[in-house]
């Protein structure tokens, strides 16, 4: 009785909460455009809980090399805080889901340095060899690890040119809900595709671009009107390893 | 011509129970280096992300190579009508069963989650050689327990017709299944050590040499067992010019291999570091592939074709070549990987990932154990499978020579 009182005297939302609900409902609605103006890419639209991944979508990034700072790892960091990979081996057993790779030119001694992460392949080795299926490409072109029936023969691993991929070697308890992980499973970049699905870019796309130089750009590369199609389209950009037609659906320019 | 008679161990020497204790010992040691392995990841193993295949897998695939060549004699028996191999054909498809089944032990309890092998059997991605192996490994067992059921059924073995085309059917099947093997290495892109169409006829070729080995070792060592001659002159003669052959196509193949990928130039680093820079790698080629594992034995065999040595060098030749196979696989196997990914091919390139860098490998003990305890698998199937079951040829009574096998 009490609580029937209660509620029937609940006042009457004042101006305070109106303009909260309002930006609230603000907020969620121009996220996506605010996200999208942030890291210069467009937002993915969030799919629905049942609705089927679609293949007219193939998400991609272009990586502009020379936007990517010296000695900066804000990617990496963001990545790692997204997805919970520091733990589960040290050193060389040590998992990276992303890293900076610098290069040197031989000739001219000139330094660049570029993320490297899974590519995404169109074509990925690390599905083809995979014995149970585990290493799997959705429709939108992600390639990823189902760790429920990954028996850990690391077939995957010798046969990816991008070294993406990284065992896990230890037992771990600290995973994400979002990023399962487990001892004795591989593990590698999945796009944030937990992201992705509720609309919102990749971390380390997002991080690049809000705290580092916005050398990343992330999209539907499927989608002539896209900004990283469009950008594909005009600026001399390369897969690396294309000589292996695996066609990745990470690109760099100025590599 | 004298009817061929077979017969089981009985009863078995100090000699043999000592062997049996030993691998019993090495077995036990293997499955427990493997809870260890499971209980705490594959952190206490030398592997790393790196050297993704370390010392379990080059003691699994030199088994499963060695299975499918340890067929070989039964098929030169009942497909090529050799009648003078007849006599081993039985104790060569329990050999080549039994050394299946320790490679594949080792290889299954490698993996990182190994309670999943059920999963690996009810989810296959058949554009996989690893899912195609596993058929082609479990067929491999089915069909040689038929080809032995067909010589050894009374009725069965009376149809010579039967005999051959059961035999030419696990013939084409052995040859099938390290075909399978090999490419699993020459199917990989990635690695320019690999991606060789030439990987799988050099592992049948080294599959008849590692086979044919196992097989005079146990052969040998049943000598003893039994004292009886199991092997004539001639035999011996047949097995020394045969492991010859095969040693020197195993030779031919690897020549083949390395020139191939030297005279590419984007491939030279790779050669250049197993067979000249890369430290233990090439070492091992060529002091353990080459010289003990290849040349060695051939000078032995070749030393001792004629007189009262026979048997003693083309035992220690035997023993020669299966070191050289164990060199060979682990040069391919984990000097294949310890040499960087070409990920940005002209380019210098370093990073935390050790990118560009020789990557480390050290073996622990959980993982060689583990490994050995394939070959202990194997040859305690082997004792079991020979007591329980007359595979064993009876052979002359003629006492052994004075120097005995290994």
């Amino acid at each position: 009785m009490t609580r029937l009182v209660d509620m029937l005297e609940r006042p009457e939302p004042n101006r305070r909460g109106f303009l909260r609900g309002a930006a609230a409902f603000a907020a969620t609605i121009l996220a996506p455009g605010v996200t999208l103006y942030a890291f210069g890419g467009e937002a993915p639209p969030v799919r629905a809980p049942g609705t089927p991944v679609s293949s007219k979508v193939r998400w991609g990034m272009l990586i502009d090399i020379n936007k990517c700072g010296d000695g900066c790892d804000r990617c990496v960091t963001a990545c790692r805080d997204e997805n919970g990979w520091g733990s589960g081996g040290s050193g060389e057993t040590a998992s990276q889901w992303i890293r900076k790779v610098t290069l040197r030119d031989p000739t001219s001694g000139a330094k660049r340095e570029a993320p490297v992460m899974c590519q995404h392949c169109a074509e990925p080795p690390c599905v083809d060899v995979c014995p149970t299926g585990a290493s799997f490409k959705r429709a939108d072109g992600i390639v990823l690890v189902d760790k429920h029936i990954c028996i850990g023969c690391r077939y995957c691993m010798m046969a990816c040119p991008y070294k993406a991929r990284s065992f896990v070697h230890e037992p771990i308890d600290d995973q994400k809900p979002w990023a399962p992980r487990g001892k004795g499973t591989v593990e590698s970049c999945t796009m944030c595709v937990h992201r992705i699905d509720k609309g919102r870019a990749p971390a380390c796309a997002e991080a690049c671009a809000s705290e580092a130089g916005g050398a990343m750009m992330f999209g539907d590369l499927n989608d002539p009107n896209s900004e990283i199609s469009k950008a594909v389209a005009a600026r001399a950009n390369s897969q690396i390893r294309a000589d292996l037609g695996l066609d990745p659906g990470v690109r760099y320019e100025n590599l | 011509m004298a009817k061929l008679t077979f017969r089981k161990l009985n009863d078995h020497s100090p000699l043999m129970w000592g062997l049996m204790a030993i691998h019993a010992a090495v077995l036990a040691c293997g499955v427990a280096a493997a809870l260890y392995m499971e209980e705490h990841g594959h952190i206490v193993t030398g592997m790393n992300n790196e050297i993704v295949w370390g010392a379990p897998h080059v003691f699994a695939v030199f088994l499963i190579v060695a299975a499918s060549g340890a067929l070989n004699v039964a098929s030169i028996s009942s497909v090529f009508n050799r009648f003078a191999y007849k006599p081993y054909a039985r104790l060569s498809g329990v050999l080549a069963v039994s050394l299946l089944a320790g490679g594949l032990m080792v290889l299954v309890l490698d993996l990182g989650r190994p309670e999943r092998i059920f999963v690996a059997m009810t989810h296959n991605n058949f554009r996989s050689i690893f899912a195609w192996n596993i058929y082609l490994y479990s067929g491999f067992v089915v069909i040689v327990a038929a080809y032995l059921f067909v010589m050894m059924d009374r009725v069965a073995s009376q149809s010579a017709t039967l005999g051959k085309v059961v035999g030419a059917f696990a013939f084409v099947w052995r040859l099938a299944l390290t075909t399978g093997t090999g490419s699993i290495f020459g199917f990989l892109i990635a690695r320019e050590a690999y991606d060789a169409a030439v990987m799988a006829p050099m592992f049948i070729a080294s599959s008849f040499l590692y086979g044919l080995s196992f097989t005079v070792l146990v052969l040998f060592t049943m000598c003893r067992e039994t004292r009886r001659q199991l092997m004539n002159a001639e035999m011996l003669g047949k097995f020394s010019g045969l492991l010859a052959i095969f040693s020197l196509a195993t030779l031919y193949f690897t020549l083949a291999q390395h020139l191939t990928k030297f005279y590419q130039t984007g491939h030279r680093g790779v050669e250049l570091f197993l067979l000249r820079d890369g430290g233990v790698y090439p070492l091992v080629f060529w002091g353990g592939q080459i010289i003990v594992g290849s040349l060695l034995p051939l000078a032995l065999l070749w030393a001792t074709r004629e007189g009262t040595k026979t048997r003693r060098g083309l035992s220690a030749a035997s023993v020669l070549f299966l070191i050289g196979g164990l060199c060979q696989l682990y040069v391919i196997i984990i000097g294949g990987q310890a040499y960087p990914l070409q990920i940005f091919p002209g380019r210098e390139v370093s990073s935390s990932f050790f990118d560009g860098q020789v990557a480390h490998y050290a073996p622990s003990l959980p993982e060689v154990l583990l490994g050995v305890s394939g070959v202990s698998l194997a040859m305690l199937l082997v004792a079991v499978a020979l007591r329980l079951m007359p595979f064993l040829p009876r052979g002359d009574e003629a006492p052994l020579a004075s120097e005995g096998g290994p």
